[in-house]
């Protein structure tokens, strides 16, 4: 029958679609599994040939060893300073400038704008040269300061973007009113625009968090003292150094994810919009 | 009283005011080093004592004496069209796939985009296991369905191919989210006309969804191979470009240039000429993409 017939299509076309999905979801989570199975294994579990997914005795241990055989709480320490550091300065000032952009008139502001757009085509490798020599001439070499200073001091071209964005969006009359109130614009800025801006400044900060907590490139030329390393590079030398003791390095890994991941799913919908505008992963 | 003149004034002052974090972050951490960097480049300078003026000199010996700087150069295009269509072709597919009205589907947008969210030394960590050749999950996968798998980040055939691999798998997700956007905003009535004239699902994506998407497919394109060529912390932490200087990519010999040789003139004049080469590249893609690329209306 003509209609049976098309049901039945439809359905097989159906099931054909979920089994795809699903083969490809699996494929895309097969490494986070193959990464929690060798952080649950011995030397010889992890040796073994051919490999089992679940370990035959789960061993606890190689989370325990990763805070001896590293300094991965002091590391932890570091890299928690540096973001929250960071992302505090990013967010003020990046929000104030944005401000300015959005709210405030002034001459030159639309064609400076433009400008500040043009200057997130600049590549970092062209200007680290010099950031390394200003900040050894600074004599902020081996201290955090590198890494948090310059985030206060605009906090990126794509945040101010971003948020210049979000407050062309509140209605003008909002802030007309409290200026006729005699409000002054620092007041209007805190106690209007950055309430109503919360969603935007989420995003702003959870992309600064993904940057900060990651950021490799960054400590590898500013930090020299081991104590002074962020996870992130404290887990590069640990790869360096020690390289077939996967049981750890997959334990390291994943304790340094769990942030990540926690704030991937608290914040979802923050999290991957501001992810898909800012083409953060290169 | 306060005079138009005295007002405009005021409000000068105060957007200036809130835009100084930006300006002054600006002059010192971007302007001045852009300078710094055009005159390093143009003299020899280790950090110790001042930068000797020497002309030309970096860049020619890069362009025609330096045998590292042909193999960077080749190793990071040769990354670059390997990692570019996968990772647009492959995030594409991924799109199309999570755009189908089925039930449970946000739950598979989740899982495909959950790989994103790794970046940097974790990831390079995790597909450093991955490869393993003998222990690694490729291999053994590959095993699976019978094909010996190569030595991967341990062969000099293996390795570009491998990180492109590990590519596609990091930033799928995060691209697919972006198509996904691009494919939910192509109006029906387009298909039902292909319907209509009896097209299938081929059809379909021909004459429809590829000439829609193209826009975002452009773009992503232009945006990913400024990235690709700018590759450096996978490479630095899996194999320090080797094996034989397989994965030695331009930005990684600019790094040991700059902070191991502290050749920092040198450095800065390979950082202008990467600089020079995404330009001509990206310049060359939108003269390629007003071939292809299809806007509609006012674009």
């Amino acid at each position: 029958m003509e209609v049976g017939s098309h049901v039945t299509r439809k359905r097989v076309k159906r099931v054909l679609a979920y089994a795809l999905l699903i083969a490809i979801a699996a494929g895309l989570m097969l490494p986070f599994l193959w990464m929690v199975s060798a952080s649950l294994k011995g030397d010889e579990e992890i040796f073994a040939v051919p490999p089992r997914f679940i370990p035959k005795d789960i061993r606890w241990d190689n989370y325990a060893e990763v805070f001896e055989r590293m300094p991965f709480l002091a590391y932890l320490r570091n890299t928690t300073f540096i973001t929250v550091f960071t992302i505090l300065g990013t967010v003020l000032s990046s929000s104030l400038v944005a401000y300015a952009f959005a709210c405030l008139k002034w001459p030159g502001r639309d064609k400076l704008f433009l400008f500040v757009v043009a200057t997130m085509m600049l590549p970092l490798h062209v200007i680290m040269v010099p950031l390394f020599v200003i900040f050894k001439e600074l004599h902020w070499l081996n201290t955090y300061k590198p890494l948090i200073v310059p985030a206060w001091l605009g906090g990126g071209a794509f945040n101010i973007f971003l948020l210049r964005q979000f407050f062309l969006g509140i209605p003008k009359e909002l802030f007309d009113a409290a200026r006729i109130d005699g409000c002054s614009e620092f007041r209007i800025y805190r106690t209007i625009a950055m309430p109503l801006a919360r969603p935007a400044l989420i995003t702003v900060a959870i992309l600064t968090f993904m940057f900060a907590w990651n950021d490799f490139l960054g400590p590898l030329i500013y930090l020299s003292e081991q104590s002074k390393n962020t996870l992130a590079l404290g887990l590069a030398l640990f790869v360096g150094q020690h390289s077939t003791e996967w049981g750890i390095l997959m334990a390291a890994s994943i304790l340094m994810m769990i942030p990540m991941v926690a704030i991937f799913f608290f914040f979802q919908r923050y999290f991957i919009k501001g992810f898909t505008m800012s083409g953060l992963k290169g | 009283m306060t005079t138009p003149r005295i007002k405009r004034l005021r409000e000068a002052a105060t957007g200036y005011a809130f835009l100084s974090p930006w300006l002054i972050g600006f002059l010192a951490f971007g302007l001045y080093p852009i300078g710094m960097s055009l005159y390093y480049s143009v003299s020899r300078y280790d950090v110790l004592r001042v930068p000797q003026y020497i002309g030309l000199e970096n860049y020619t010996t890069l362009l025609f004496d330096d045998p590292y700087f042909g193999i960077s150069i080749w190793n990071t295009l040769v990354y670059t069209a390997l990692r570019i269509p996968l990772a647009v072709g492959g995030s594409l597919i991924l799109a199309i796939l999570a755009n189908q009205a089925l039930k449970g589907i946000k739950i598979f947008r989740t899982i495909f985009f959950l790989p994103s969210i790794i970046t940097g030394v974790v990831l390079s960590v995790i597909w450093l296991w991955m490869f393993n050749p003998q222990f690694g999950l490729v291999n053994t996968a590959l095993g699976w369905v019978g094909i010996p798998g190569p030595l991967w980040l341990q062969s000099t055939e293996w390795s570009k191919p491998g990180l492109a691999l590990m590519g596609l798998w990091s930033i799928g997700g995060a691209r697919m989210i972006v198509f996904l956007a691009a494919l939910q905003g192509i109006p029906e009535q387009l298909y039902e006309a292909v319907d209509i004239d009896g097209g299938g699902a081929w059809a379909r994506f021909k004459h429809v969804t590829l000439p829609m998407l193209s826009p975002v497919i452009f773009l992503w394109t232009v945006l990913e191979v400024i990235f690709s060529l700018q590759v450096f912390t996978e490479a630095y932490v899996m194999t320090k470009g080797g094996p034989l200087n397989s994965t030695l990519f331009y930005n990684l010999y600019l790094y040991f240039k700059a902070f191991d040789d502290y050749e920092m003139g040198y450095a800065s004049a390979m950082a202008w000429i990467l600089l020079v080469i995404t330009l001509v590249i990206t310049l060359f893609q939108f003269q390629l993409g007003k071939k292809w690329v299809h806007y509609t209306g006012e674009g």
